[in-house]
């Protein structure tokens, strides 16, 4: 009925298609159908997630306009800016040691961010599953060296080789897309193999399966049924990971900043490198240099962070909480993956307080301890 | 209604009779998995130092970009030639694998001194900073992982949550910064920065050679002043690395316990009328905690990242610090090697905890 990755530890259900095949394609998104489906606090933090990231994209796309200053604007008119002022009218944020204004350089500073995060993620989920693709389905001494090489470069703390690679392609002094590509192509070779590892599992599942076969038989070659059969039923699980490697891709670049080693300035806000510059200003009790760059990473890492965990934990039964019906108390049909009862039964929350006997009766008295 | 349950994979859960049976792999002794698994360091460390080496040379040598702009064009071409970046990329490559293969990861050019010196001087700070983080974690993450799942779905369950989220969507340094304008400059509690005060540190260098763990050297002078501050020093880094490996472990606890409770032998003593808190104290806790072995082995890569910045953010002097040093000295050869280094301490360790991980869990067999 289900099936666990080993290596991920995800556990994903297939006897049952996630959702019914006649609903419509905007019902069967990945993050759409996980919002219809789920209840209570699950559906709250994907929700929260969702509006938190639709926030940064927006912000993102936007910077100019909702920026009152540009990110190296140092006066406006005659006047300077000055350095470390406190919040005013002019500058709701004050203004950095450099004499940036604080709220423009946090808003510009979405930019990078999102870009490392298109980079980062388009480069490893196209190298990760074609590889993933091909490898599993023709196995063999190539398969089990890819395996190899992914189990290796699993475990390889990505922040240093960031660093690593912000020295050759900039010599550390980085303009914009010289900080956010060592970024991006440092973590893909981290995320790679993840992607990788997820997509070969589906694969060798997959191409066991008996319409493989029949088109097998009917003379289709290996790679049309590698696009049209294998890769189509091979991508459940893509959506969780990128949602987990949008956060990590933030963060490295907010520590490659952090270093030294991120983007200069004049090119492009970053929030690692503003954190960076006030660390000295925090000993002397100025808050609002530090605070402003911090939270913005802390809440775009937050909301990717949010759906990913609500996407995974949705996609595994141990942990998924169900909206509760007569029907799924009768039948055990609505309690697979995508049965959406209506009504609740009174007084039980949700299928899992049918589910063992103590429970039921017990009403979790023995859980108050 | 109860198969719902019992037929839900049991995922790291460790009920060998909840297991399907395709899984279960006939034979595999201890003895050549650890064979197997002690065999597999070395391509792992192969692949890691290949991975290094490719992604620094692509493009360019060390001395070009350390020196590049700052010395004129035969200077440059003379200083590549005398260190024999000029030969083909291959020779240089057979070169350096076989220097690292005997032990030798290059000498920094900035002081000239080996980078396995520059490890084992400065690791002792980081392996005493990686510890204070690994027990904060140990005991935040744990128990409210626990409790979390005990209390599922409830108030405390969404809160703990919550918070185990935010902790590991903070980065460290943002975290440490918070922390250290909280309690050492607004409330003045602790200290700033640094591994121990002026005074402290002299005492500790009168009193000889010593480990570089400054704990264990201040219990050895003897004095409880000097002890006392070592441990203040070392609270908020603890505490800014420490939570958020703490948070990544509250949430494994949760999950795994609640994957334990519902598996079929938790199933069958509740359907005998144990009670829940007993069946999560005898049957479900040490069950779920197997699989938490496996993952401090991979959160050895993500504390040695997180030591970095730690260190950057409370100046303790340790080998992230001295990494970053070396960052802004743009000794690329230090930087590379200390790289390389702290890639194989993550693969032996990796090692480690699988060996540990295969002796405590019959099933992890190849």
């Amino acid at each position: 009925m289900a099936d666990l990755i080993p290596e991920t530890g995800l556990v994903v259900a297939h006897a049952t298609p996630p959702t019914p095949e006649h609903t419509s394609l905007w019902k069967r998104l990945p993050v759409v159908h996980q919002v219809r489906t789920s209840v209570g606090l699950q559906r709250t933090m994907l929700l929260v997630g969702i509006v938190l990231t639709l926030v940064f994209l927006f912000v993102a796309a936007f910077a100019p306009l909702l920026a009152p200053y540009g990110y190296a604007q140092l006066s406006s008119g005659d006047v300077n800016f000055g350095a470390q002022q406190p919040p005013s009218a002019e500058h709701w944020l004050g203004t950095t040691v450099g004499g940036y204004d604080v709220l423009s350089r946090t808003i510009w500073g979405a930019r990078p961010a999102f870009l490392v995060i298109v980079a980062a993620v388009v480069l490893s989920i196209f190298i990760g599953v074609v590889v993933g693709l091909v490898s599993g389905y023709f196995g063999g001494w190539v398969d089990r060296v890819l395996v190899v090489i992914a189990d290796a470069l699993f475990a390889f703390p990505s922040l240093l080789l960031a660093i690593v690679v912000a020295i050759v392609i900039s010599g550390g002094q980085s303009s914009m897309w010289g900080g956010v590509m060592a970024a991006a192509i440092s973590l893909s070779v981290v995320m790679i193999p993840q992607y990788f590892r997820v997509v070969r599992a589906e694969v060798v599942r997959v191409k066991a399966e008996a319409f493989v076969e029949s088109a097998r038989v009917i003379g289709s070659g290996p790679v049309r049924i590698m696009g049209r059969h294998v890769l189509r039923n091979s991508t459940r699980t893509l959506p969780l990971i990128l949602t987990l490697n949008c956060s990590e891709a933030v963060l490295t670049l907010a520590g490659l900043g952090f270093l030294g080693f991120g983007i200069e300035p004049t090119k492009a806000g970053d929030w690692g490198y503003d954190l960076s510059r006030s660390l000295s200003d925090v000993t002397s009790g100025i808050w609002w240099t530090a605070v402003p760059p911090g939270l913005a990473i802390v809440l775009t890492v937050l909301g990717a962070t949010l759906v990913g965990e609500s996407l995974n934990d949705l996609a595994d039964p141990r942990l998924r909480t169900r909206r509760a019906a007569k029907a799924a108390a009768l039948s055990p049909v609505t309690a697979v993956p995508g049965g959406v009862a209506t009504d609740r039964v009174p007084g039980v929350e949700s299928i899992d307080e049918l589910e063992g006997p103590s429970d039921l009766f017990d009403d979790d008295e023995g859980l108050r301890s | 209604m109860t198969s719902l349950t019992t037929d839900a994979p049991s995922g790291v859960a460790p009920a060998p009779d909840a297991r399907a049976p395709q899984r279960r792999r006939p034979g595999g002794k201890l003895g050549s998995y650890l064979l197997v698994r002690f065999l597999l360091i070395f391509p792992t460390i192969f692949i890691l130092v290949t991975t290094v080496f490719v992604l620094m040379r692509a493009t360019g040598d060390p001395i070009t970009a350390s020196l590049g702009g700052r010395l004129t064009a035969d200077q440059l071409a003379e200083r590549i030639e005398a260190a024999g970046y000029d030969r083909p990329i291959f020779v240089q490559y057979l070169e350096y694998l076989g220097r690292v293969f005997r032990g030798d990861f290059g000498s920094s050019i900035s002081d000239n001194r080996p980078v396995t010196e520059i490890v084992l001087t400065y690791g002792a700070a980081t392996l005493e900073l990686a510890f204070y983080a690994m027990l904060v974690a140990l005991v935040v993450g744990i128990p409210l992982g626990r409790i979390a799942a005990a209390r599922r779905d409830k108030g405390v369950d969404a809160s703990l949550r919550i918070s185990g989220i935010l902790a590991y969507a903070t980065p460290v340094f943002f975290a440490g910064i918070l922390l250290k304008l909280v309690f050492s400059v607004w409330l003045g509690w602790l200290p700033v920065a640094g591994r121990a005060s002026t005074d402290t540190q002299i005492e500790l260098q009168r009193n000889g050679a010593g480990t570089g763990i400054y704990l264990i050297d201040a219990i050895s002078t003897g004095s409880p002043e000097a002890v006392l501050d070592v441990l203040e020093h070392a609270i908020l880094p603890a505490l800014a690395l420490g939570l958020l490996t703490g948070g990544i472990f509250l949430r494994l606890v949760r999950t795994n316990v609640i994957g334990t409770l519902n598996t079929g032998y938790v199933e069958a003593a509740r359907s005998r009328g144990v009670n829940e808190r007993r069946l999560l104290r005898q049957h479900a806790w040490r069950p779920a905690l197997v699989p938490i072995i496996t993952v401090i082995g991979l959160q050895v890569a993500l504390l040695l990242s997180g030591a970095v910045l730690t260190e950057k953010t409370f100046e303790w002097k340790g080998l992230g610090f001295q990494l970053v040093q070396y960052l802004l000295a743009r000794d690329f050869v230090a930087v590379q090697g200390i790289v390389v280094l702290l890639a194989v301490v993550v693969a032996l360790t990796n090692f480690v905890v699988d060996v540990i991980a295969a002796l405590v869990d019959p099933r992890i067999r190849y």
